[in-house]
């Protein structure tokens, strides 16, 4: 303990002139390295990798036969595709994961972006700073965003590698059986990679709402999956059929329409509005409240 | 400054807070009632001068992290209004806090991150610092707290002491009018307490208000200007050191084989309060000059082998205010 160096006074306030951006970009920043450097969040982001690498090597050594499964749309479909074009490998890694891992992925960020921090106590040290507390949270929603983002495109990218390595890449014979040259499959697929974060994100904002009701991340994760799960098991029930187009993951793996000519864009747009209508949402709530809550913890 | 106690003060819950510039927290019947029911602070109104060290004291769970939340707008009063360098309320709260440096129910922060990163956190959550002068400060409050050598070090490798030094240092990133400080010793060795009694004398020295929180009197007695003592939410003493010492009553203590005589004798005089236990009797001095006791008591024939007059220990007041054993020793 240095007890001769002059502590700061309270005189002459070192107060920068107001850069709002500048100020804002800084924060972000270290939202994302709080992120990015958590060990949970890079094992997570690990299994994210690994995964189509298991999937590849899986359809590799046990080929399917070109068209395999018969089926026109959904995983059989894709698998079916695989062998004849490894483009399809990291369609078909998206599709898996989707129903789960990368449902998860986002459910741990949303669960640590204030539920996590509460816990920690850290809330109530960034709120004091002071942060802002409707900042603070537009902050955590913008990462969780970019997460989302990057979970997405790392699937992706890591299943274009294998696919690439274990299978022949050429032209990208489409569902609907007509054939587009290679570029025009990779745009197709970053263009799934971008709605697929879409969806991703406005599951976030809902975990983002959850996680401004507790300070036990792993409750609010635990949520966000049983919502997944239980949307996921209605929309599979004909007898609800009514409620299904309202179900946050209905429009999930509406993205094969991205994977047909003509493409069907009504069934894009209808699922980026469902996303959006979600986001606002629960954003809405999130932001209400953010901004009554007691941080007594 | 004069004594409070809080019920009697007659503070309406919704009485505002006076804006007083000399006051650097004022608050007038602040109040917390908790979803449970029960009142965590019930009423109380405090006077922070500017340039004080102000102790506030209670046992555990006597409602002072709880006004600090408050304080700091972490939590919402359930009635009453509070004044933190000019700014009121939950809501208009963080005009004032970049001018104040917090440390909130003991330290808090990113165990996989070290010390340095931590600080840098904090300083990048705050949206008027300085942008250029960030890594200077970050170094200059590191040594304020002696961290500089244990910077790179892990937040989780800390020690207890480290971990509040860290705290306080995330209060020091910029220069503050007030550093509002709860139970910076909890749980520290004495060498570690003394540490932390130096870096607030400092903080105070360079003109920056104190308020510091503790249950333990003997932690924070010799560098408090002023105190607050708060017991089941209640504020039942506020004042000075000085006003706090001067509260306890004088008694007159005789050491007599005679001690049941003695104790008539005192009675006769009108001293109240006269007890004996074994050859010792004490009652209240009052307004009674030692001597003419003494005087009576020899005119009596009551054998004095001693006689003291006596002022209750800080300690004994405490357990008074506090209307339980004052932990004195953690
Ligand atoms: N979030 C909470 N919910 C319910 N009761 C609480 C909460 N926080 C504190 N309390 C209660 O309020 C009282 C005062 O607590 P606190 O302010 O932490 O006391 P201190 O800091 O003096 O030890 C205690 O009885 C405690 O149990
Ligand atoms: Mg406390």
């Amino acid at each position: 303990m240095s007890t001769d160096s002059a502590v700061q006074t309270g005189r002459p306030a070192v107060t920068a002139a107001p850069a709002p951006v500048r100020h804002w970009l800084r924060l972000l920043r270290s939202e994302l390295r709080i992120v990015f450097v958590r060990p949970r969040n890079l094992a997570m982001l690990g299994v994210l990798a690994v995964a189509p690498v298991f999937l590849g090597f899986a359809l590799w050594v046990n080929t399917p036969q070109p068209g395999a499964g018969g089926g026109n749309s959904g995983a059989a479909a894709l698998i079916g595709q695989v062998a004849e074009n490894g483009v399809f490998l990291a369609l078909l890694a998206i599709f898996v994961l989707m129903t789960l891992i990368l449902p998860l992925a986002i459910a741990v960020v949303s669960g640590d972006a204030l539920a996590g921090e509460a816990g920690l106590g850290t809330l109530r040290t960034l709120l004091t700073v002071p942060a802002g507390r409707v900042r603070l949270l537009a902050t955590k929603y913008v990462v969780i965003v970019i997460f989302s983002l990057v979970a997405s495109a790392l699937v992706a990218i890591v299943g274009l590698i294998m696919g690439a390595l274990l299978f022949p890449i050429g032209p990208v014979t489409l569902l609907s059986g007509a054939s587009v040259p290679l570029i025009d499959g990779l745009a197709r697929l970053a263009m799934i990679v971008i709605y697929v974060a879409t969806a991703l994100a406005a599951l976030g904002a809902i975990g983002i709402a959850l996680s401004t009701f507790t300070q036990h991340a792993l409750a609010v994760m635990a949520t966000m999956l049983v919502v997944v799960v239980v949307s996921q098991i209605l929309d599979a029930v004909s007898q609800v059929a009514v409620i299904h187009p309202y179900l946050p993951t209905h429009f999930w793996l509406a993205f094969d329409a991205l994977l047909r000519t003509p493409i069907d864009w009504t069934q894009i747009w209808h699922g980026l509005a469902s996303f959006a209508v979600y986001a606002v949402i629960f954003g809405a709530v999130a932001v209400a409240r953010i901004r009554r809550a007691n941080i007594s913890s | 400054m004069t004594l409070i106690d809080a019920r009697s003060a007659g503070a309406g819950p919704d009485r505002p807070a006076a804006a007083d510039p000399s006051l650097a927290i004022a608050t007038a019947g602040l109040a917390k009632r908790f979803r449970g029911g029960q009142l965590a602070v019930d009423h109380i109104d405090l006077a922070v001068p500017v340039g004080s060290v102000y102790g506030f004291l209670g046992p555990n769970g006597s409602g002072k992290t709880t006004t600090i939340r408050m304080l700091l707008g972490l939590i919402h009063p359930s009635g009453g209004s509070f004044t933190v360098l000019g700014a009121s309320g939950a809501d208009g709260i963080d005009a004032a806090l970049p001018r104040v440096g917090a440390l909130v129910e003991g330290p808090a922060f990113y165990p996989f991150l070290t010390g340095r990163q931590n600080l840098a956190r904090c300083d990048a959550a705050d949206r008027t610092a300085d942008l250029g002068t960030s890594r200077a400060r970050i170094d200059h409050a590191l040594e304020q707290v002696g961290l500089l050598a244990a910077a790179d070090k892990r937040y989780r490798a800390y020690s207890l002491g480290m971990k509040q030094r860290l705290g306080i240092a995330s209060g020091l990133l910029r220069p503050r009018d007030l550093m509002i400080l709860d139970e910076p010793t909890n749980g520290l060795d004495p060498q570690g307490t003394r540490e932390i009694r130096t870096l607030i004398r400092q903080i105070a020295a360079a003109g920056t208000t104190v308020f510091v929180s503790s249950h333990l009197l003997a932690e924070v007695e010799q560098i408090c200007s002023h105190v607050g003592v708060m017991s089941t939410g209640r504020l039942v003493f506020q004042g000075t050191m000085a006003d706090l010492r001067g509260r306890g009553e004088r008694r007159i203590a005789i050491h007599t084989a005679e001690p049941d005589r003695a104790a008539k004798v005192l009675a006769d005089l009108g001293l109240a309060g006269a007890g004996v236990a074994g050859q010792d009797v004490t009652a209240v001095l009052g307004e009674h000059a030692p001597e003419a006791i003494n005087a009576e008591l020899v005119r009596a024939g009551v054998p004095v082998a001693g006689l003291a007059t006596v002022r209750p220990s800080l300690e004994d007041l405490f357990v008074q205010l506090t209307g339980e054993g004052f932990d004195v020793n953690g």
